[in-house]
């Protein structure tokens, strides 16, 4: 049943957030590239605005399609998105080494994006049928239904989206509840899997992939190659300081020494032109969304939303911890975007549906004891 | 029921695990912000410092060098556009292309890119690639500006002489600083790649002429394109240098020299002004202010003949017979030997177990000092030499400023040898031998001298004894205050010579060209007074001048003179190496040039403003 309240004051806190997070991405995308441009193309930001309206209406119908129904169908969508990432193996349009988009006339689509809100879709649905089983079905099996979107999107390759879908899967294992003894044995087994594991993983990665994790641990052996980017993103945050340099001081960004700073690096553009008090409102702001999803998660009305909501949440909590830490230093850098604020059509529609999503398990709690 | 409970208790567990997820999460945060603390706020000044690094660059703004002009306002150094490729190394994403794009375009060998990339030190400051490409090599290399960030083409002033090869090695050449220059005081601030002046008037007045550098500070992109100036500090132009130097004199002067090698001096004797100074064999200073190639470079030094040296004032020569003024002047300011003193000569002159001869076979017969000096009766001053011994000569050749630098505003001037009994002592370990008196006192043995040196001398037996410094740079130009700053002629004393001296002497040098050995000096339109002279280049004895005798072994031509006799102007010295008599060879080169500087003196020569 459809609450068709008017949104209350938690909804709209819930928005304000999200409207304010997704305002600070389009003007850090503004300042790297303000245009207008001689060649007359669209300058980010006003496309970056038009994904979020498009992202509006996802957003809007998230909120509207009963998240049950979109559960009864979860399989169905894992399986047509599985075959997608097939298909864009194949007939995807390649940039930089890697096959991850379809093009769409002036578009470009990133099924990857979809997937990992496929996938908690799918985790949420097994997981909430499958409570107090055995641990192979637990964990065997939910792993099992994980595994070829990993392979799939290893393959394009897509480092960030993979350790993405991996840590989805693992998050979900562990809010469901596993035993402290199937965990144990789970942790033993991978570790002991894991020289051998790693051979394979290794030869697997990309000649790009393997030099950028080696100069993650120390960018300095190679400052004008591989290590550059982390460099110049260290730089950048570094040199805002307290207060950061402003709009027309951000030298590492606007000269465009800091590299990808409308997409993976939006962070270090922000960190450089408000400094380290600008970055803590912008945390604030993302602290907020983290505990009201979690207020959404822990108030579901059955484990099926809270499983949904709390997938949604560790998505969020990863890819937002990785890309800040990338951008910073702690992490090697694997190409994960900043949600609600990197550049790009298909992430910036899909958080905004995620999003949709908490609401549509918020707004069906209430209606549990009529 | 239970089942009811069971779920609930199950719901309630998974209400708990997903506090533990959201704790977690916001302890990321936490830990976030604490990397951010320290990136920003501890960290936050050194990589501002590495953010300045990245987007400043600052560039040489080079001064033009001063012109440099002969007296009469004849253009002797310029510059003239040039484009000279840059390249910053910090800039450069991909070395191997560029080495190899650098091979392909421009000619230059890869390994020599590549060894210049790891030479320099200083990344982010541009170092010169190549100096003077053409248009085609300098539209070829901005062509490829794109695909080879880091080179820059820079249109900029090259130092060019419009005279080429003339008066070379009195102006000099210029070429970069190098790096145990930047160390001296004299070079203290200049920039890599500063153009230093490495030799003549380039070297001596290089602060004058070099003007001061500027430098604008720029902010460039990741791509090293120029976004914005962020500061300027303008360049000052070097001051013009206008030089007492005659170009037709010097002109002649070199022409006349021809391709023999040998030296012509012409001095002003009122003042020491040089007004010719040349050198054969030269040197263009254009090709060395190029930008030389090693492998040129190599042929230039290892040539026999040595272009590069500055024969006027570093060849050292010995004096011949043109010494001959010196030992007069020390036997009539002896007191042991007067103008009346008569020597028969038979042609020989023994000493101890050795027989010194006379250029003459048979002798002159019976010589005063004044016929001595104008037929240059050898057995005459070899009696004065074993009268006098060593010192009292060496005493004299002092006076007149031989062994000692003449002072002169060229750089790396050579002195010369006045041998004496305490200078054998010091330098070769060893007491004089009064039979090496005998050699000294007609200007063979250990005494050598620059044609500079006699010159002076010469000058001063012109004048009566007033001695100046040779003085090349009259005036300079100050930019600054558009004041033309006179070079004052510099007067280091006097010959401290009785007036008589000097009246023999005078007397004597004009009978050696009305009647005596330099009768090939003797001019219809001025009288000259002169002194031949032939320097003998290996051992002593018989001068060796004849055709067989291998060249390098044949006698040095020396010839001093000044001119008018009777009211003097100027004084010269020439000698042409390895080419016979002098009153045959050098006397001739004398006389021209004499005639040619006096034949319009006045149209010439009293206009000194005009600069």
């Amino acid at each position: 049943m459809l609450d068709t309240r008017a949104p209350d004051n938690f909804e709209w806190r819930f928005v304000l957030v999200a409207v304010g997070i997704l305002a600070i991405g389009v003007i850090s995308i503004y300042n790297v590239a303000p245009g207008p441009f001689p060649d007359g193309r669209t300058p980010l930001y006003a496309k970056q605005l038009i994904w979020i309206l498009l992202g509006m209406v996802a957003f809007l119908a998230a909120i509207a399609i009963d998240y049950h129904t979109l559960a009864r169908h979860a399989y169905v969508l894992y399986a047509v998105t599985l075959l997608v990432l097939a298909l864009v193996l194949v007939m995807g349009k390649s940039s930089r080494g890697a096959q991850r988009w379809f093009s769409l006339g002036p578009i470009a689509v990133q099924p990857s994006e979809v997937a990992k809100l496929v996938l908690v879709i799918v985790l949420a649905k097994y997981f909430a049928d499958v409570q107090r089983a055995g641990w192979v079905q637990r964990v065997i099996l939910p792993g099992l239904l994980t595994l070829p979107g990993i392979l799939l999107i290893l393959k394009q390759p897509d480092l960030g989206t993979a350790m993405s879908f991996s840590f989805i899967f693992v998050s979900m294992v562990l809010v469901s509840g596993l035993h402290a003894k199937a965990l144990g044995l789970g942790v033993l087994f991978t570790s002991m899997l894991f020289p051998f594991a790693w051979e394979l993983i290794w030869a697997s990665l990309h000649d790009y992939q393997r030099e950028r994790i080696l100069t993650f641990w120390d960018p300095m052996t190679d400052p004008a190659g591989k290590g550059y980017h982390a460099l110049q993103s260290r730089i950048a945050i570094g040199a805002g300081g307290l207060l950061g340099k402003g709009l027309d001081d951000a030298t590492q960004s606007r000269l465009k020494f800091l590299p990808e700073g409308h997409t993976d690096f939006v962070f270090a553009v922000f960190a450089e032109q408000w400094g380290f008090i600008g970055v803590l409102i912008l945390f604030l702001l993302f602290a907020a969304l983290i505990f009201l999803a979690s207020e959404i998660a822990v108030k579901a009305r059955d484990p099926l939303g809270l499983l949904l909501a709390a997938g949604i949440l560790s998505t969020l909590g990863f890819c937002l911890t990785v890309n800040v830490g990338m951008t910073m230093g702690i992490f090697p850098i694997v190409g994960i975007p900043l949600p609600l604020m990197s550049y790009g059509g298909t992430a910036t529609i899909t958080s905004m549906a995620a999003l949709g999503l908490l609401l549509n398990v918020k707004r069906r709690r209430l209606t549990s004891f009529y | 029921m239970s089942q009811f409970t069971t779920q609930h208790e199950d719901f309630k567990n998974l209400q708990r695990r997903l506090l533990y997820l959201r704790l977690g999460l916001l302890l990321g945060l936490l830990f976030l912000s604490a990397r951010l603390w320290y990136l920003q706020v501890v960290k936050g000044a050194y990589y501002l410092a590495l953010s300045e690094q990245n987007r400043i660059r600052t560039v040489d703004l080079k001064p033009t060098r001063g012109l440099i002009f002969d007296r009469q306002g004849i253009l002797l150094a310029n510059n003239v556009p040039s484009f000279n490729l840059y390249l910053t190394v910090e800039d450069i994403r991909d070395r191997d292309g560029l080495a190899i794009a650098l091979e392909d375009l421009l000619g230059l060998p890869r390994a020599e890119t590549h060894k210049r990339l790891i030479l320099q030190s200083k990344s982010y400051l541009p170092i010169l690639v190549k100096a003077g490409l053409t248009l085609r090599e300098a539209a070829l290399i901005e062509g490829r500006r794109l695909d080879l960030p880091g080179l820059r083409v820079q249109a900029e002033a090259q130092r060019n002489y419009p005279q080429g090869v003339l008066g070379g090695h009195l102006l000099g050449y210029v070429g970069e600083v190098s790096s145990e220059q930047q160390g001296e005081p004299a070079f203290a601030g200049l920039s890599q790649g500063s153009l230093v002046g490495k030799a003549g008037v380039e070297k001596t007045y290089d602060r004058v002429i070099r003007g001061l550098a500027g430098d604008k500070t720029i902010e460039v992109d990741a791509r090293g394109n120029e976004r914005k100036t962020v500061a300027v500090t303008e360049q000052t132009p070097g001051d013009d240098v206008y030089l007492s130097l005659d170009l037709r004199l010097q002109q002649m002067a070199e022409s006349l020299l021809g391709q023999e090698s040998g030296a012509v001096v012409v001095l002003d004797v009122t003042n020491g002004d040089v007004l010719a100074l040349a050198s054969r064999p030269a040197f263009d200073p254009n090709t060395l202010s190029r930008g030389l190639t090693p492998a040129t470079w190599e042929q230039i030094v290892a040539d026999p003949r040595h272009p590069l040296t500055n024969r006027a004032l570093q060849g050292q020569y010995p004096p011949g017979s043109t010494f001959k003024i010196v030992v007069a002047s020390a036997a009539l300011e002896s007191g042991k030997w007067s103008s009346e003193t008569k020597i028969h000569c038979t042609g020989a002159f023994p000493s101890g177990n050795h027989v010194f001869k006379d250029w003459k076979k048979g002798g002159h017969g019976v010589m005063d000092m004044h016929q001595a000096i104008v037929h240059s009766c050898d057995v005459y001053f070899y009696n004065i030499g074993r009268r006098l011994g060593i010192d009292a000569i060496a005493d004299t050749a002092r006076a007149f400023r031989l062994g000692q630098p003449t002072g002169i505003d060229l750089p790396s001037e050579r002195v010369g040898i006045v041998p004496s009994t305490e200078w054998k002592q010091r330098v070769r370990k060893e007491p004089w031998y009064p039979g090496e008196t005998i050699s000294v006192a007609i200007g063979q043995g250990a005494v050598t001298v620059t044609p500079l040196q006699m010159a002076v001398a010469t000058a001063a037996v012109a004048n009566g004894g007033m001695v100046y410094k040779p003085r090349l740079v009259r005036a300079v130009h100050e930019r600054a205050t558009s004041r033309l700053r006179e070079v004052l002629p510099q007067d280091l004393g006097t010959v401290p010579l009785q007036g008589r001296t000097f009246t023999l002497l005078q007397d004597a040098l004009r009978g050696v060209v009305t009647h005596g050995t330099g009768g090939r000096a003797r001019s219809a339109i001025v009288e000259i007074a002169g002194k031949t002279g032939t320097a003998q280049t290996v051992g002593a004895g018989a001068t060796q001048n004849r055709e067989g005798v291998a060249k390098k072994f044949r006698d040095h031509a020396w010839f001093v003179a000044y001119a008018p006799a009777d009211d003097p102007k100027i004084a010269l010295a020439v000698i042409v190496e390895n080419s016979g008599h002098g009153g045959t060879v050098a006397a001739p080169i004398a006389k021209a040039l004499i005639e040619e500087y006096l034949k319009d003196t006045d149209a010439r020569h009293q206009s000194p403003g005009q600069f």
